[in-house]
């Protein structure tokens, strides 16, 4: 089956002021490649600030003015490009955003789904996506301020499957759920997804990609360290150093910290951002730049993954 | 490609603004005794390279009386701001501080302030004054102040709310620390871009006053009496005893507001890192 | 030392209450969780513990006597989710560190800040390395209790086991009251000696 969407080799980076007039390029994510399927949720993986989620801003042509982009994604096999996101946005690419502000405040529920559209079908979708997740058809004349918690969630939920999408991004959409709303909604993701789309679930929180997702990316210093396939991480099979550190980092598993601290993306000019880290560093791992390759049906950016010397 | 440094052509930009307005600000103060030299053998010369701006009924050089004019006017105009935007940034962070009571009456004076009309505030003022140099200054310091008052206000309302004010208070750190080091310092590029942008609003009015007779005494070189008194000799055709002088009031006042533009580009972090 | 919150009832503008009659106590030494599903007031209990809001009705007791007003670096000190929030944009972060007063370098030790954090600004660090100031200027030496909320819900694993790993060793060592507020049951159960919720 073609893939919904082909990251290859994507950059982002920003244009700052340091001091004065010393202007510099601030690299964030840095050659980044990501293949989703249909009928698959991928997790991204990556500490808050790590630039994550301008993965998903750089899906929906919401990058700051003063950002760039490099690298190629593919849509359906066509290039993305700003028109064209702007043609699909809403439609075939859908974001479920973090909470209730992204809802305006002074429009009622149902208007918000139309989108400003007033005919019949319409009406007839929102009612249908509303009644998908369990509201009824008089949510709809609600102003987001008088929506529970729990409600605005599905609202949102309800928003973004209005047009049968083909990629959902949702960035970090359960903050401060306890686990069984979690699970409710991430539910929803699964469903999304069986029914043909790709989900791409961007979030910080290690348990809840494991819930979730098929295939889970994870991110060091702006770069993807591994691509792991969600069963990899119980049963021991994980290639990286640092995704194997996040596991041992669980509360309800060893709950043992290595020392240090992430390194800024661009902070390490060269060589892997995880060697001052790393348990097994190995000759050549301070040099160079390292590439994402396939290992053990998976991917990882390592030279001797599971501390193995490789072929 | 290199790509345009903005921050840097911002930057230069200011400082040429600012050079050109302090050189005008001190070729008038030295010029200041050759405005008044007046020489009935020159007397209504058109602009002609001895005298660029032309002479008036009275042999006096227009170039000089125009460069004398717009230095007083942009002193005056430096004072008044200054003075405007102190009251500003003070009842300002006292009404939105103390709340209540003080709140609500300095809230009343600005609305009885902004609610009469500017110029007319500005001659009363004046003329309760004594009107001349301090009338002026009284006047239109004292009128200015409102809006950027009110602006202040608003944005000691919201910074008093901030998280890390009230995490501040809890960890015991004094009231005058919390202010000094939280309060003022978020307040500074509002006062700044405040500040600069009441300078063309205060020269304006200055000029307009005096126009009008109720500021600055005749006998001395403001814009506003050069124009007031070529009002007469207009109808004469003598076009260059108002055209030059009102000209480069109007480029002072452009100026001024090109300035306070930019500064609050550089400032805003919606656009600090164009 | 005995932290109390008695009878307190609390309710934003004329809403519904968010908390009604909730009785909590915490003692030197203890470490509590608290837990609830979202949107239970458990940010709520905290704020009215450390000061920042009063309660309708009820209490908050330090050895038995009403704790605010209170002047001066309070003995309950809360540290938030968010640590950007409670930052100054606009103070390099070794000047809020100090406020205060100096910062005890053997601290700084502990918390991994290097030195050249101090210089920086909020804005140009990470949510774990801004946590590891906020706890740093909590534990100043007034602090007997410390209200952890969600401290460490936006940080990756291997931070937030490097902050608990400290937390622990310092709430032993100055025999601290915590209070600590997760979603997390597994967090709750390997760092708390007692855990209770919030009912409806």
């Amino acid at each position: 089956m073609e893939p919904i969407l082909e990251i290859q080799h994507l950059s982002i980076s920003f244009h700052q002021y340091e001091k004065g007039f010393v202007q510099r390029e601030l690299p964030v994510i840095r050659d980044l490649s990501l293949t989703l399927e249909p009928g698959e949720v991928t997790g991204v993986l990556g500490v808050s600030g790590s630039g994550k989620s301008l993965l998903a801003h750089a899906l929906l042509d919401l990058l700051p003015y003063n950002s760039r982009r490099e690298g190629t994604i593919l849509f359906q096999g066509e290039p993305l490009t700003s028109q064209r996101i702007r043609k699909l946005r809403g439609k075939e690419i859908v974001l479920v955003p973090q909470g209730v502000t992204y809802l305006d405040p002074l429009m009622k529920v149902g208007p918000q789904l139309r989108k400003g559209r007033r005919d019949r079908g319409a009406r007839e979708k929102v009612r249908s996506a509303l009644a998908r997740y369990g509201l009824k058809e008089a949510a709809a004349d609600l102003y987001p301020f008088q929506l529970s918690g729990g409600m605005a969630r599905r609202v949102l939920m309800a928003s973004a499957v209005m047009d049968s999408p083909r990629l959902v991004i949702a960035d970090e959409p359960t903050p401060g759920l306890d686990a069984k709303a979690a699970s409710r909604l991430l539910g929803h993701f699964r469903e999304l997804a069986a029914e043909g789309a790709a989900v791409l679930f961007i979030t910080h929180d290690l348990e809840l990609a494991l819930a979730v997702a098929h295939r889970v990316a994870v991110f060091y210093a702006g770069e993807t360290v591994e691509i792991a396939r969600a069963s990899d991480f119980p049963e021991g099979r994980l290639r990286h150093p640092f995704t194997q550190a996040l596991w041992d980092a669980l509360p309800q598993g060893a709950f043992r910290a290595i020392p240090g601290a992430q390194p800024y993306s661009g902070e390490v000019k060269e060589g892997c951002p995880f060697l001052a880290r790393c348990p097994h560093p190995g000759n050549g791992c301070g040099q160079g730049e390292l590439s994402l390759v396939p290992w053990n049906e998976g991917m990882v950016r390592c030279l001797y993954p599971h501390g193995e010397v490789m072929a | 490609m290199k790509r345009v440094n903005r921050r840097f052509s911002t930057l230069l930009f200011l400082g040429i603004a600012a050079a050109l307005l302090g050189a005008v600000t001190l070729a008038g103060i030295c010029l200041k005794d050759a405005a008044l030299v007046t020489d009935f053998s020159r007397k209504d010369l058109p602009p002609c390279q001895g005298f660029l701006f032309g002479t008036d009924w009275m042999g006096r050089d227009m170039f000089a009386r125009t460069l004398a004019g717009l230095s007083l006017s942009i002193r005056v105009g430096l004072l008044t701001a200054g003075i405007s935007a102190c009251v500003a940034l003070v009842l300002g962070v006292l009404s939105a501080a103390f709340g209540g009571w003080v709140d609500a009456l300095i809230s009343w004076w600005i609305d009885l302030v902004m609610g009469t009309p500017h110029i007319l505030l500005v001659i009363l003022l004046s003329i309760a004054c004594g009107k001349g140099f301090t009338g002026v200054v009284v006047g239109v310091a004292l009128s200015h102040w409102t809006s950027l008052a009110r602006v202040i206000r608003g944005e000691v309302l919201q910074l008093k709310t901030a998280p890390y004010l009230l995490a501040a208070e809890k960890l015991g750190v004094s009231r005058w620390n919390r202010v000094k080091l939280h309060l003022l310092p978020h307040l500074l590029p509002q006062f700044l871009t405040g500040l600069i942008l009441l300078f063309p609003h205060a020269i304006l009015h200055e000029a307009s006053v005096t126009f009008l007779g109720f500021g600055l005494s005749s006998e001395q070189p403001a814009v506003g009496v050069i124009l007031s008194e070529s009002m007469r000799y207009l109808t004469t055709g003598k076009w260059w005893l108002a055209l030059f002088p009102g000209a480069a009031l109007v480029l002072v006042v452009v100026l001024f507001a090109l300035l306070g533009e930019r500064v609050r580009l550089l400032l805003d972090p919606g656009s600090v890192h164009e | 030392m005995t932290l109390e919150g008695k009878d307190i009832t609390f309710a934003y503008g004329k809403g519904a209450p968010v908390l009604d009659r909730v009785n909590i106590s915490l003692s030197s030494g203890e470490r509590v969780g608290l837990w609830a599903p979202s949107g239970r007031g458990k940010t709520t209990l905290c704020r009215l513990l450390a000061g920042y809001e009063r309660p309708r009705k009820g209490q908050v007791l330090l050895e038995g006597r009403p704790l605010f007003p209170h002047e001066g670096p309070c003995p309950v000190q809360m540290v938030w989710q968010h640590p950007e929030t409670v930052l100054d944009p606009l103070l390099p972060l070794g000047r809020s560190l100090e406020e205060t007063g100096p910062a005890d370098p053997g601290l700084l030790e502990q918390l991994h800040i290097r030195k050249e954090w101090l210089r920086r600004f909020p804005g140009e660090l990470s949510g774990g390395e801004l946590q590891r100031f906020c706890l740093a200027r909590a534990l100043q030496p007034a602090t007997r209790f410390l209200l952890c909320d969600e401290i460490t819900a936006m940080l990756d694993l291997v931070t937030q086991a490097q902050i608990w790993d400290f937390l622990l060793r310092e709430a032993e060592r100055r025999s601290l009251g915590l209070l600590v507020v997760s979603h997390s049951q597994p967090l709750l159960d390997r760092v708390c000696t007692r855990k209770i919720s919030l009912k409806e």
